[in-house]
């Protein structure tokens, strides 16, 4: 059973919808100078660390210069795939009209073609985030990371599996779009996905000839060095990247949705399931520009093409609102939150495993469900909180925002329409409108 | 020399760009000095001087990677303004020709202007401006005509007298006459230099005239007393269309259309916020057009029968931003108006404000 969701009234979503986006506007209206200099500036330290990285790494016969290089070229390949790369293929720099820095364009420092990525995670994550069967992020297919998810035998090495995809993590998110998961159930032929393997490998095969051929011979005799340098800086960003994301939406107390909860849901619904989908780590400055911000990761599905380094601003006002509206914000240290996250796959390599309920064997993994994330405190919390908070004992009642396709709200401008229903987008994927609602 | 060519060649090679991939050699080369990228053009500002108290006039040098240009034509010129890049058209004034590639802007500040005012009193030697690539039709015929009439109005002088120059740089033999309008004496710009060059070549004739300050308006006289006889006379004019409309009509009366080249500064045209344009949509790729209609650009584009890529139809996802190449769009979420050529929008939340020219 999955954690029952807050109930808010309409109004209260329409609200909190009409609050978020006028927070939205208000920071989309003061982006300048301080924005422009703030990325430039980290690009700037990234490039400079890969150069030093690269150069240290030809003397890394000396094991202070292997360590170090290793060190500067892994913070480079954190900060081009983190607080760069993710956050401007978001869009969140578009409004500088700068080439280098469009999220049509970017192109990262990692295996996976940045035109997939923006489809799979620009699209069907942040649209679906964690709508079970929609959200391919939920286990990429390989892993099972949600009790919703049928328990198949093979998900017995779920702790294993998970192991070597933060190992090899950008390979995992490089072949994401494959759909493994679904060729392999025989849905769709491996020659569906010729033209995207053919468009990874010309990619990756780049990625793969500048770190392990290219730099390696141009070292001559320290060829081994710079090769295991950079294979040893591709692994540390891996595992960070590999960590950093999965704290995002996994975490105890993160909101799973069935495909019909999130059917037809307003801007306010949206908004919603966002928050309550997503969970934040807490730390320091240098902490959150090495997550890329996705520390942030509540502010960020609700702004997911703002700037990142605003989130901390942000994070404020979206808390004091979480506060009034009654919507849990999950929020933790990176030790709580990636050990729950682990819990979570050693658990769901058994079958069963929702909230609370033990293991079919081994009682004793009966867990705590975190205090404020349990229905009781909700019940607790709204008497507080006038009004907000109403608990549904039954199983995912939903997010009441739903309406029926018919009566699809009209938007403030005349000219905009919201359309409802599923349609069909290009190449076939489908596609939906969640409505733009209340501009 | 050689050795720049030899560098240049290097850091183009198939190598380099692999190991410095995915960004790119300009990525890293811009952070040793900012205009010194191999492929996309950029300007350093070398000289800045004010001839009147609303104008700037600013030498530049253009990198390797910009490919020059023909008298008369402009070029975008981007510049950083807020942390966003502004982009707007200018046309060089100075000979194709140029000393070592240098180019002059003059540009002249309008009531409000983002860009004008900016480059008037915030540009400094050393500033670095983004270049495209040169364009326009208003250029002199290959075969220099051997009688050519200039005429511009206020800011319009400077691709005529790009002309200008570059004819004296050739040594052009034909006959020149050189005729500025300007509101008042102090607005005209170039004067002292255009004297200076008809005092050098007899062929070329000149005249300043301040409307504002007794100047008469252009007529066919006034213009036969200047020139002499237009009957094989060519024109280059660039100016406010009133004055466009004046130079077609003198040549019209002497059987000369179709000697007239004409260029205008004119501002793009704006509807009022809220209410639906009217106007026609042109899908520049699918080589399609459709009346504006209601709804947004993405939503008009399907009705077109066209599937352009989109994803979330809310504004967050980006998959739907499009090349929009003409036109002025309204982003219904921001109110933001988007009026520049060549811009991104985002088809979901954006709606025309009159014609549109989409790369769709
Ligand atoms: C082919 C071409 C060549 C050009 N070459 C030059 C040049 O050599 N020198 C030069 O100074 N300008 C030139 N311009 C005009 C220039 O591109 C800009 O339009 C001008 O500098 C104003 O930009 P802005 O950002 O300051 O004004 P904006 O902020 O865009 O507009 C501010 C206000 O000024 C008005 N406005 C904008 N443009 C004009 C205009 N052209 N005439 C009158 N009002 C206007 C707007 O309607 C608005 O009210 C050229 C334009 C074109 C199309
Ligand atoms: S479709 Fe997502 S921004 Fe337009």
């Amino acid at each position: 059973m999955p954690t029952p969701h807050p109930q808010l009234t309409d109004d209260q979503i329409e609200g909190l919808g009409r609050e978020l986006d006028e927070l939205r506007n208000r920071v989309l209206g003061d982006l300048g100078e301080r924005d422009a200099a703030y990325i430039r500036r980290v690009i700037k330290t990234q490039r400079g660390l890969e150069i030093a990285g690269r150069g240290l790494l030809f003397a890394g016969f000396l094991p202070p210069a292997w360590i170090g290089g290793v060190t500067a070229l892994s913070l480079s390949k954190i900060l081009d795939n983190m607080e760069i790369g993710h956050n401007v293929m978001h869009g969140q720099y578009d409004w500088m009209k700068d080439p280098a820095l469009d999220s049509k364009r970017f192109e990262w420092d990692t295996a996976c073609p940045s035109d997939q990525w923006r489809y799979s995670h620009n699209y069907m994550h942040h649209t679906y985030t964690n709508v079970l069967g929609k959200d391919r992020d939920i286990g990429y297919g390989i892993l099972r990371m949600s009790a919703g998810q049928p328990w198949r035998p093979r998900d017995l090495g779920n702790p294993i599996s998970a192991t070597l995809m933060a190992a090899l993590f950008q390979w995992g998110i490089a072949a994401h779009d494959l759909e493994v998961e679904r060729i392999e159930a025989g849905e769709i032929a491996f020659a569906d996905k010729r033209e995207m393997l053919a468009s990874i490998w010309r990619k990756a095969r780049r990625q793969v000839l500048k770190d392990y051929v290219a730099f390696p011979l141009l070292a001559g005799p320290g060829a081994p060095f710079v090769l295991s340098g950079n294979a040893a800086a591709n692994l540390s960003r891996n595992l960070w990247s590999f960590m950093i994301i999965f704290c995002g939406h996994f975490p105890e107390g993160t909101h799973e949705f069935t495909e019909e909860e999130a059917e037809n849901e307003t801007r306010g619904g949206w908004y919603l399931r966002q928050m309550i989908g997503s969970a934040n780590l807490t730390g320091g400055r240098l902490f959150h520009i090495l997550s890329g911000n996705l520390s942030h990761q509540i502010e960020h599905h609700v702004f997911p093409d703002i700037p990142a380094h605003r989130y901390a601003e942000i994070a404020v006002e979206v808390r004091e609102m979480c506060e009034r509206y009654g919507v849990p914000y999950n929020s933790g240290p990176l030790h709580r939150q990636f050990g729950s996250v682990i819990k979570k796959i050693v658990r769901l390599a058994l079958p069963g495993g929702a909230s609370g309920e033990p293991p079919p064997a081994a009682a004793a993994a009966v867990r705590k469900v975190p205090r404020a994330l349990t229905a009781n405190t909700f019940s607790q919390t709204s008497s507080g909180v006038s009004g907000a908070v109403v608990v549904d004992p039954m199983p995912a009642t939903l997010i009441s925002a739903s309406r029926s396709p018919g009566s699809a709200s009209r938007t403030a401008s005349s000219s905009v329409e919201r359309r409802g229903g599923p349609r069909l987008g290009p190449s076939g994927r489908e596609a939906r409108s969640p409505g733009l609602v209340g501009a | 020399m050689l050795v720049a060519t030899a560098t240049r060649r290097f850091l183009a090679s198939p190598l380099v760009d692999l190991l410095v991939g995915p960004h790119g050699i300009d990525r890293y080369l811009e952070l040793i000095r900012p205009d010194l990228a191999l492929r996309e053009a950029r300007a350093e500002v070398t000289g800045v001087r004010h001839q009147t108290d609303r104008s700037v006039t600013l030498t530049l040098r253009p990198n390797q990677a910009w490919g020059g240009f023909s008298a008369g034509q402009f070029a975008a010129v981007g510049v950083e303004i807020g942390g966003v890049r502004r982009t707007r058209t200018y046309s060089p004034a100075s000979s194709e020709h140029g000393r070592r590639g240098a180019v002059e802007l003059t540009v002249t500040s309008r009531p409000d202007g983002v860009v004008s005012n900016h480059l008037r009193s915030r540009i400094a030697p050393g500033s670095i401006l983004h270049l495209g690539p040169a364009r326009g039709e208003f250029v002199l015929p290959a075969a220099r005509p051997q009688k050519l009439v200039l005429i511009s109005g206020g800011s319009g002088v400077t691709p005529v007298l790009s002309m200008l120059r570059t004819l004296c740089d050739e040594e052009h033999p034909g006959e020149v006459t050189f005729v500025h309008y300007s509101r008042t004496r102090a607005d005209a710009l170039y004067r002292a230099e255009v004297e200076a060059l008809a005092t050098a070549h007899p062929n070329l004739r000149c005249a300043f005239v301040a409307t504002r300050e007794g100047g008469g308006r252009l007529d066919a006289d006034v213009l036969a007393a200047l020139a002499g006889d237009l009957d094989e006379a060519h024109a280059a004019v660039c100016g406010p269309p009133a004055l466009i409309d004046g130079v077609r009509a003198i040549w019209d009366g002497v059987g000369g259309a179709d000697r007239v080249l004409a260029e205008t500064f004119a501002p793009p045209a704006l509807t009022p916020t809220g209410a639906t344009a009217s106007g026609t949509l042109r899908f520049l790729r699918s080589d399609h057009e459709a009346a504006i209609g209601a709804g947004t650009l993405l939503e008009q584009a399907e009705a077109a029968g066209l599937s352009p890529e989109f994803g979330c139809r809310m504004g967050i996802c980006h998959t739907c931003t499009c090349r929009k190449s003409t036109g002025t769009v309204r982003n219904v979420l921001s109110g933001e108006i988007s009026a520049e050529e060549d811009e991104d929008v985002q088809l979901c939340i954006s709606v025309p404000a009159g014609d549109v020219a989409l790369e769709l």
